[in-house]
């Protein structure tokens, strides 16, 4: 693939002299033509159960990375039982096959490979990452664990207390208690968006083996997922070994597809306040619903959002930052997942500077939706289809670009596509999709900090209605952890 | 001008593998070549050629952290780094981020008790900017500094320290930590990020001044690395970095014999539900005997869940959250750390009780080799995880300036892990014995502030 860009004026000037005197810095170097991305081609297999691999050869260094990913994540957890699948994926390493929990743990270290299971609302995956050398050992371990977890009581009774004791920690650190009392207020309570992956104390507590064996027969199957394999390996030996360790697995039936209610976006501006007394930053987040992974509105959100928040030279961050000092950095961004993720403006601000940064997000959120100059344009574009070489580096980054791809299902052409896709999109796409997803006056506007210092300035904003929100709100009563 | 051009692929007589087809390989080296050569004005540069993404990165260490700092101006070497970033003499103000974002790069710096380094990854047809702006900053910074830029990032770094020290929870005892472990005066004293009050206090002459003292060529170390031309980058690097005035020899700095004769022992509170535990002691210099040896301790005692501390107080006893412990290796000296957070209903001091006991077996009986080996392995994919990216925090770059800096040998790879292979399970016992002593160390605890 060619990577094309609207600034290539000259071709690079390489200077053979030694230079005696001082270069002319009159004017940066312009860059020559960008490099060629030769994009790591994929070869696609399956093995006899139907299960598919994809493959990328990268010989560089001696290790492999292999995820085996499952299409249902947090938001399949059933009504209730929050946390289901996030407890569940954490499981499958402790009791596989005959395997205990030190077992896999002493027989994983001593490859020295690392080995890990986890869930976004998406998906869940077991990942493993190793020196090629041990990847044979490995691969009956991983097997084990993604094919035949046990889930023992007294280790589900052991990660229980530990996730019970986390989320009473979690209420100390107004860095852990923002995102959730963002994600609580736009999506409530019951869509599963508005709790988090790992679910409530009262959801905790209630979960059963039975049920994290009902969760995990209904996601992990064969024909709802696939096996990445990235690294020193040739297919030939590769699928030998997958075959192997993966190419037995069986289940009938299907995954459970999932719906996730439909969810409005705030209707009015609403400002949250949950009290920390005594805290030097007041953390702040700003926004609303915004798009599910399929918008078509793709590339030109990933332009405009570079614009407003998405790189160190964004609006946001030079405002909030480099002008004013409130802050260590200001930011924003579209989660975007299988349904719509929040759309969120973000920073940590020194307490006593907390409405005069309100006042300066709104200022940029409304100034965004006026038409962005050619040059700030050009620079955003620029910024994200030449960096796309540097997602393709390590066997981790390439698995996880394939990942999203599978996850998505992403056309086949996606990569090949990304850059011309971002040279296409328009100052008009960019102020279009501004004005239709960033609403600066319908939108909930969060904030943990030390209420009796920020209140006052706060209210004076006139921002919209000013609600307490007890930390109990956003993650139910204390849990009672046993001793 | 003493050029030194070497290309190197290191090979490493590695100790014989145990025979397990599990145990560590042994016999695997790691190839990192590389060029090098000094300038007229005493930078030393460092090419290594990486072509398999088209991306290259220009990595700059400068041989001053906090450790320099005097008293009354700590944090001030990082409140330098954060000005690098605001423009030099051909840079106008915000132009140094706006000019890489235009051609697709990313950059960062980061300042430790030794050391500040900076990197810029772009992708491989703007080396040539790249050098410019590397080299700008490096020989006319001063042009563009002014009053208004120092207060300007003054206030950004005070809310840096709040953001990752007093409003984090447990963020203020790395604070205290090391000033219980090392006396007034010590350079590893206070911590990198500063002193408020300090950070008030730095000046536009201070920047000045410390520029010119400690941002010459002769006290950096360039690494170019990556999808390039090593001929080509050579000539760049010297068109570039050629009229960057030297200035005066930086003194190496001394090194104050230091060590704990007794316990340091205090309690501090936060704004947090549970106690933590913190116990640390001072401990040999990186690459000096004993420091890879620590690092297995670590492992052993806590790495992973079949690690002597994790196993009992976390899985078996489940009296702690959480238990982790590291030997953090620096210049002028080390220190060795365990940290555990009790669960609701359990103390600190149960915790301890436990530590100790572990500790004083570890001192009496060698680990098992099963033990050893399983921390070998891990240590050694670490290096192999280590070559995956050329760029960035910890990449290849980075690494083969680390290693300039702390050996006078880029590639130093092999030796480094040389070091781990050559250790017995004898060696480990003898550094906990040596090195872990209970009656000179510090122990801290955090407990919660009283309800109001």
């Amino acid at each position: 693939m060619r990577l094309h860009h609207v600034l290539v004026v000259a071709a690079l000037a390489v200077s053979v002299a030694v230079h005696a005197q001082a270069p002319d810095r009159t004017k940066a170097p312009r860059p020559g033509t960008p490099p060629v991305l030769k994009l790591p081609s994929i070869q696609k297999r399956q093995l006899s159960n139907g299960l598919p691999v994809w493959l990328v050869e990268l010989h560089e260094v001696p290790v492999a990375q292999v995820n085996l990913v499952v299409f249902s994540g947090s938001a399949a957890d059933p009504a209730g039982t929050f946390g289901v699948t996030n407890l569940m994926t954490a499981m499958l390493e402790e009791g596989a096959g005959s395997r205990s929990a030190l077992q896999i743990a002493d027989a994983v270290d001593f490859l020295g490979a690392d080995l890990a299971a986890g869930s976004t609302f998406d998906a869940s995956a077991v990942r493993l990452h190793v020196p090629v050398a041990r990847l044979a050992d490995a691969l009956p371990i991983m097997a084990d664990v993604a094919l035949r977890p046990t889930f023992p009581q007294e280790e589900l009774d052991r990660l229980r207390q530990q996730r019970l004791t986390a989320l009473l920690q979690a209420r100390d650190d107004p860095a852990a208690i923002i995102p959730q009392a963002f994600a609580r207020v736009l999506y409530g309570a019951r869509h599963r968006y508005g709790t988090a992956m790992a679910g409530t104390a009262e959801t905790i507590k209630a979960l059963t083996t039975a049920g994290l064996r009902a969760q995990y027969a209904a996601s992990f199957r064969p024909n709802n997922g696939a096996l990445l394999v990235v690294g020193d390996v040739t297919p030939d030996n590769a699928m030998a070994l997958l075959e192997t360790s993966f190419g037995s697995w069986k289940a009938a039936g299907a995954a459970t597809p999932i719906a996730l209610p439909a969810v409005n976006p705030p209707s009015t501006r609403e400002v949250y306040i949950v009290d920390k007394p005594g805290a030097p930053q007041t953390q702040i987040r700003i926004g609303s619903i915004g798009v599910p992974r399929s918008t078509p509105d793709y590339f030109p959100l990933q332009v405009m959002n570079t614009i407003l928040g998405g790189s160190f030279s964004s609006r946001l961050n030079m405002n909030l930052r480099e002008k004013h000092g409130y802050t260590y950095g200001a930011s924003s961004g579209f989660d975007m997942r299988a349904a719509a993720g929040p759309f969120t403006a973000a920073a940590g601000v020194q307490t006593d500077k907390t409405s005069e940064a309100l006042k300066e997000f709104f200022n940029e959120l409304n100034g965004i939706l006026q038409a962005v100059p050619a040059d700030e344009l050009s620079r955003a574009k620029n910024y994200v289809s030449l960096r796309f070489p540097s997602g393709f580096e390590a066997t981790s980054d390439i698995s996880r670009r394939l990942e999203e791809v599978l996850i998505y299902r992403l056309p086949d052409d996606y990569f090949s596509k990304y850059v011309q896709n971002i040279e296409a999109v328009t100052a008009a796409d960019v102020q279009r999709v501004a004005q239709k997803y960033i609403q600066p006056g319908r939108v909930a506007v969060v904030v943990v900090g030390d209420r009796k210092v920020i209140e006052p300035g706060i209210r004076a904003l006139n921002l919209g209605a000013i609600k307490p929100l007890g930390i109990d709100d956003v993650f139910g009563p204390a849990p009672s952890v046993a001793r | 001008m003493k050029p030194l051009a070497l290309l190197i692929a290191l090979v490493v007589a590695a100790p014989a593998a145990a025979q397990s087809p599990t145990a560590p390989s042994g016999a695997t080296k790691i190839d990192v070549p590389y060029t090098q050569f000094n300038l007229a004005n005493g930078l030393h540069v460092i090419l290594h050629e990486d072509h398999s993404v088209p991306i290259v990165t220009v990595n700059m260490w400068y041989h001053v952290g906090s450790g320099r700092e005097r008293m009354g101006r700590t944090g001030f070497a990082h409140l330098f780094e954060h000005l690098m970033f605001m423009g030099s003499g051909h840079v106008k103000p915000g132009e140094f981020d706006t000019l890489l974002e235009a051609v697709g790069g990313t950059n960062n710096g980061s300042t430790e008790t030794d050391r500040t380094n900076y990197w810029i990854n772009v992708p491989s047809n703007a080396l040539e900017l790249a050098l410019f702006l590397e080299s700008d900053r490096m020989g006319y910074l001063l042009d563009t500094m002014t009053p208004q830029t120092v207060d300007a990032q003054r206030d950004v770094v005070k809310n840096e320290r709040r953001q990752s020290y007093e409003n984090r929870p447990y963020g203020m005892a790395d604070i205290a930590l090391t000033e219980m472990l090392f006396p007034d005066g010590h350079p590893y004293h206070w911590p990198v990020i500063g002193y408020m009050p300090d950070l008030t206090a730095a000046s536009y002459e201070d920047v000045v001044a410390f520029f010119k003292k400690y941002y010459a060529p002769a006290n950096a170390s360039l690494v170019v690395a990556g999808d390039l031309d090593t001929a080509t980058t050579r000539k760049l690097a010297e068109k570039w970095f050629g009229d960057v005035k030297g200035g005066a020899p930086v003194e190496p700095p001394t090194i104050p014999g230091v060590a704990l004769t007794s316990v340091q022992k205090k309690t501090i509170t936060d704004r947090v539900q549970l106690p933590r535990l913190y116990l640390a002691w001072i401990t040999p210099r990186h690459f000096e005997p004993g420091d890879a040896a620590l690092d297995v301790v670590a492992d052993i005692l806590a790495g992973g869940k079949n690690s002597r501390l994790y196993k009992r107080l976390v899985y078996d006893m489940q009296i702690a959250q959480n238990v982790s412990a590291q030997q953090s290796s620096g210049r002028l000296a080390s220190y060795f750390q365990i940290e555990a957070t009790p669960r609701p209903g359990h103390t600190a001091d149960e915790l301890q009780k436990v530590v100790d006991e572990e500790i004083a077996r570890l001192q009496q009986e060698s680990p098992t080799a099963h033990e050893l080996d399983r921390s070998l392995n891990q240590i050694e994919s670490s290096f192999y995880n280590r070559m995956e990216r050329v760029g960035g925090f910890g990449g290849k770059a980075d690494q083969l300036n680390a290693y300039y800096t702390e050996t006078g040998n880029p590639d130093s790879f092999n030796e480094d892990l040389g070091r781990y292979r050559a250790l017995s399970p004898s060696d480990v016992r003898a550094a906990a014995e040596a090195f872990l002593p209970r009656d000179r160390r510090v122990e801290l605890t955090v407990v919660p502030e009283a309800k109001q």
